[in-house]
């Protein structure tokens, strides 16, 4: 009999002992898990997800030095990335301040920094990648993903 | 309940010993601090370089790509200055005399150059004379290549040794696997040339097929920091280091320095980029800072302007933003002290002819460490 054919209650506890059998087997449960992921990845948009990958060599070339492996930032020296209430909510002012630079004081998670970021001398699609993976890591998520476009009509 | 604070006891011990460093990794802040910072030349960008001419003027480089002369409290931007790559860490870098300038006129300096037929810049060396608020015979005696778009690590610092011959550092071009171990390539070096830019003949690697003969010495990272010890001559560096791991290294010729094979850091990310931070045929630093401090600039203190700081060691520090005094027992570290604390990220430090000590300061400009009287 086919497993659709079952009623509902039947089909829960095949599945269930299905998982639990195959979970004996110690490669199976990784495979699955790993599966999982895979598919999870791949829910969201591929484009948004090469840009985010081109995104972080990015930031491992021209930010990580002052912004840190994890965007966490150097305590009042230089602002946090991650979980930045500024980021998360001035996404037009952070594209400028990476394509232009970034002078003067600023307040980041309630706290003053007044540093200076050099214009980095990024291409436009180089700023829409590592926005989009400023924007999408160590808990930050943004659905709307920055397009090239987006970077170039923004001016001084 | 005896037995467990023994046990302590030899853990407590047996921790201290395991750090090597215990004693110099710790920057202590002066109670009285001896000089005041005056600002001598203000509203700079990111003053790079320094150099102090015979007239009692200097030049400054900005990163951005200009040279200014600064005189009699006037700016004035020096002309025909090569156009400059700037990305990144790239812009204008270095800038020294030559020790016989006020016979030859030579100025050297450092930067990032787009000069090839590949993408991107690598670090060039050039020299040029100055009249009339302008260089002229400009010779660009050295263009490391192949030029790529990475953003980090150019150097560079330029330092004439005892005998003339001029010694320039490059850093390792992001990448690491790649440049700093092979001496084939450019990148990961520090290279030594006659002053009008030949190769000796008496270089490490000259003879050797395929070598880049300019290369003095070699698996360094990003040095940016270059100095003639006042007393026995020898040129010392500091590196940046990656998450940890600055070092100062005395440059011996032909030696391996050992980046990325040995290291006191790790990656930003926190894993690890080598268990090893020794290894046979490879140099060990006479200092590693952990945490990184971000060293740019370099100078020795030779003058008596300055109580008890004769022979010590001043260090910018970009990421904690300070200037750093180390003073030393021969080659060793044996203590740390913070200075200029909070103003700025320090970008270069030199003792002018005066004696006195100026430091580069980005955002702000160049400040003169006057003695209190």
């Amino acid at each position: 009999m086919a497993l659709f054919m079952l009623p509902l209650k039947e089909k829960v506890f095949i599945n269930l002992y299905l998982i639990l059998n195959l979970s004996m087997n110690k490669y199976i449960l990784p495979c699955f898990v790993g599966i999982f992921m895979i598919c999870n990845v791949h829910s969201q948009d591929p484009d948004l997800e090469a840009s985010i990958e081109r995104g972080s060599e990015i930031y491992t070339d021209f930010c990580v030095t002052c912004h840190k492996g994890n965007g966490e930032g150097v305590a009042f020296t230089y602002p946090p990335l991650a979980m930045s209430d500024y980021l998360m909510g001035n996404r037009e002012k952070s594209i400028r301040g990476i394509k232009y630079g970034q002078r003067g004081e600023l307040v980041v998670n309630g706290v003053t920094y007044n540093n200076i970021m050099d214009p980095l001398g990024l291409e436009d699609d180089e700023i829409a990648d590592v926005m989009n993976f400023i924007l999408n890591s160590w808990g930050n998520s943004s659905d709307e993903m920055v397009t090239v476009e987006e970077v170039t009509i923004i001016t001084d | 309940m005896k037995k467990s604070i023994l046990y302590l006891y030899l853990f407590v011990v047996t921790l201290n010993y395991s750090c090597a460093q215990d004693a110099e990794n710790k920057v202590t802040t002066p109670e009285n601090i001896a000089f005041s910072a005056e600002l001598l030349i203000d509203e700079l960008q990111i003053p790079w370089g320094m150099a102090f001419l015979p007239d009692g003027s200097m030049l400054i480089t900005e990163k951005s790509g200009t040279i200014i002369n600064f005189k009699n409290g006037i700016k004035t931007t020096i002309s025909n200055v090569p156009a400059v790559y700037t990305r990144g860490q790239g812009g204008l870098l270095d800038i020294v005399l030559h020790p016989d300038y006020s016979n030859n006129g030579w100025i050297y300096f450092t930067y990032a150059s787009e000069d090839g037929d590949e993408k991107g810049g690598h670090t060039a060396l050039m020299r040029a004379k100055l009249k009339d608020g302008a260089l002229y015979d400009n010779e660009l005696l050295y263009k490391a290549g192949p030029n790529t778009t990475k953003g980090q690590h150019f150097g560079s610092r330029i330092v004439f040794d005892n005998d003339g011959y001029l010694y320039f550092s490059i850093g390792e071009r992001g990448a690491r696997d790649v440049n700093p171990q092979d001496i084939t390539k450019d990148g990961g070096k520090i290279y030594r040339l006659y002053d009008d830019g030949r190769i000796p003949e008496d270089n490490p690697f000259v003879g050797q097929e395929g070598a880049k003969t300019a290369v003095y010495s070699y698996g360094h990272r990003n040095p940016q920091g270059l100095v003639k010890h006042p007393e026995t001559g020898e040129i010392w560096d500091h590196e940046h280091g990656p998450k940890g791991g600055d070092e100062i290294n005395i440059v011996k010729k032909g030696a391996n320095y050992g980046w990325p094979l040995i290291t006191y850091g790790i990656n930003y990310s926190g894993t690890p980029i080598t268990d090893k931070t020794e290894m046979e045929g490879m140099e060990q630093p006479i200092h590693y800072w952990v945490p990184s401090i971000a060293p740019s600039g370099m100078a020795f203190v030779t003058s008596d302007k300055y109580q008890g700081w004769k022979g010590s060691l001043l260090v910018g520090s970009l990421s904690f933003q300070y200037l750093e005094r180390l003073t030393l027992n021969g080659n060793k570290v044996i203590n740390r002290e913070k200075l200029l604390s909070d103003m700025g990220r320090v970008r270069d430090v030199r003792q002018g002819p005066d004696g006195f000590i100026y430091v580069a300061i980005e955002g702000k400009g160049i400040y003169k460490l006057v003695p209190n009287s």
